[in-house]
């Protein structure tokens, strides 16, 4: 199999320019991310940061004030509210479980709207079998959360709800105050958590202004290294810990605590919110030319989710009719354009992305969408070089289709 | 709903660059479609099956993945030529497996529905003839099955959509 991809790999040599918008699935780690982050290897803050000895200290404090940064980008009131976690997964695992575990005898349903990332459904699956039960919210053609469902939903049992603040794939940002409101409204004991990742270093995020109980942020969606994120758990609230082991620094999440991987996370937060509003306009101004582009460029597409200031400044998703999205991928790659799509082409029954149906797209639209993400990085030439790569890609597959795949 | 690596061989990767016998053919007599565009995985064959019984050309239209493009293309490079008998006993989807280098597990269900649609359009040859002949089967054929199967699960899924829709 490695053979295969050796093969695939080889195929790409001579690419004349390579643009990586695939930000949803991993990112390129800056420079200034890696420099902050390698002396923490070898040269300081090695150590375990609760043992007795000055690599120990160096790294407790190192930890200590890590955490502190990340606290006050969040808008956390204290250090101790951040627990890092490896990454986004992680941290929605230990929210949902967590607090479903810890607040059990109150009740065991949980609320989320249609549109949770995977690992948030897949952890209401798994909590099925301890005895809750979930509700799934439905969201509008644009993925904003039916509120009057929401409202709906909530009862005395419910002891969680979640709701993402951006959605991963389309962008669409929920109105949290709101949909906080009218659960705490039903029942003020329901704890509210948003996974926050995609939301995080786009627009502001403020966990008190919000009210949030929880929250989840990712390194690796704003540029840090993979391998770690943050839960924010307001202090008070009651989250078990969901793995068992040698307790550190943080008493929610055991092992050795990644040091150099906090202060890349760390690095990448400050890099983000460093000149924010130029930043966002930068990358707004990318997605905007990428989006404009294409609709301007093919005939026969859709884009998906919401408009204007609804959505995150970076997300653009676009279903590209009588085309594949997994065959677009392959196309674009050999021309050095980097995107994923929401064709599930990986199952027996290819189940496309759970989002764009919920949105009431048909499967053949969301087969043939692709996801793009811009970041501070991009620059106005990487995005011609796709604009002009892309229809010449699209127009291949469609040749490939034909009058096949029309429905 | 997870991914898994698809690691393509170098054959499916040059198929899908430069497919062989792609498009519509004019002068076609049999044409046969299977999958559906809900799978994001559906193949058509175009036949011209001449009066000895012999696929004089083939071509084809693809929906679908990298490895549902070349299987398809395969097929009709495996198959020109030849008497209908033999391509209905000779082309299985192991061999269409085999022939271009190896396919992930998870993709063996494009090769599948390529033989799946070929075995169709012979059928369909046939019926259009008005007569069967012997060594034709008259139960359904692994393939066949398969495809009908996610024709069905695609449909259901689609029902299943509506149905939520007007709710």
């Amino acid at each position: 199999m490695v053979e295969n991809v050796k093969a695939l790999l080889k195929a790409h040599e001579n690419l004349k320019r390579e643009v990586y918008l695939d930000n949803e699935n991993s990112t390129v780690v800056p420079k200034e991310v890696l420099d902050e982050m390698l002396p923490y290897y070898s040269k300081k803050a090695y150590g375990n940061p609760t043992l007795t000895h000055k690599p120990g200290w160096e790294a407790f404090e190192t930890i200590m004030e890590s955490a502190q940064k990340i606290s006050k980008f969040l808008g956390a009131k204290i250090l101790e509210e951040i627990t890092f976690t490896p990454g986004a997964t992680e941290a929605n695992n230990l929210a949902l479980m967590g607090a479903a575990f810890a607040n059990k005898h109150k009740g065991t349903k949980i609320v989320i709207s249609e549109i949770e990332p995977i690992n948030v459904l897949h952890v209401t699956d798994l909590l099925k079998k301890f005895g809750f039960t979930t509700t799934k919210v439905p969201v509008d053609t644009e993925g904003f959360l039916d509120l009057e469902k929401l409202k709906e939903a909530v009862d005395k049992e419910t002891v969680l709800a979640s709701v993402s603040m951006a959605n991963n794939e389309i962008g669409t940002l929920q109105p949290i105050k709101e949909a906080l409101g009218i659960v705490k409204d039903k029942n003020p004991e329901t704890l509210f958590h948003t996974d926050a990742s995609d939301a995080y270093g786009r627009i502001p995020v403020n966990v008190q202004d919000l009210k949030v109980d929880l929250a989840t942020v990712s390194s690796y969606k704003i540029l840090g290294p993979r391998g770690i994120g943050a839960l924010y758990v307001k202090e008070g609230v009651n989250v078990d810990k969901i793995l068992e082991g040698q307790i550190g620094t943080q008493k929610l999440w055991p092992g050795v605590e990644n040091t150099p991987l906090i202060v890349g996370f760390t690095k990448a937060s400050e890099l983000a919110f460093q000149d924010f509003e130029e930043n966002v306009a930068h990358i707004r101004k990318m997605r905007d030319k990428l989006v404009d582009g294409i609709l301007g460029e093919l005939a026969d597409v859709k884009f998906n989710g919401a408009k204007g200031d609804k959505r995150v400044p970076d997300n653009a998703n676009i279903s590209i009719l009588r085309c594949e999205g997994e065959a677009l991928t392959i196309e674009l790659s050999l021309k050095g354009v980097y995107v994923s799509s929401g064709s599930a082409c990986s199952r027996r029954l290819l189940q496309p992305s759970h989002v764009l149906v919920a949105i009431g797209r048909r499967f053949s639209e969301a087969h043939g969408s692709i996801l793009m993400k811009t970041t501070r990085y991009h620059t106005e030439e990487d995005i011609t070089y796709v604009l002009e790569v892309l229809p010449s890609a699209v127009n291949r597959i469609r040749g490939i289709v034909g009058s096949t795949g029309v429905d | 709903m997870s991914r898994v690596p698809l690691p393509y061989t170098q054959k499916v990767l040059d198929l899908f660059r430069n497919p062989k016998n792609l498009g519509k053919l004019e002068d076609a007599n049999v044409i046969s479609v299977a999958g559906n565009p809900a799978c994001g995985d559906m193949i058509t064959f175009y036949m011209k099956i001449n009066e000895q019984d012999v696929i004089e050309k083939i071509s084809f239209e693809s929906y679908g993945c990298a490895a549902n493009i070349a299987t398809a293309s395969i097929v009709t490079e495996m198959i020109k030529g030849l008497h209908v008998e033999n391509a209905w006993k000779d082309v299985t989807w192991k061999k269409v497996t085999e022939e271009v280098g190896g396919l992930p597990s998870v993709k063996f269900h494009c090769g599948i529905l390529a033989v799946g649609a070929v075995k169709r359009a012979i059928r369909k040859y046939y019926e259009q003839k008005g007569s069967a002949p012997d060594w034709l089967p008259k139960d359904f054929t692994f393939e066949e099955k398969q495809a009908l199967e996610e024709e069905e699960l695609a449909q259901k899924l689609s029902k299943r959509l509506k149905a939520a829709e007007e709710k």
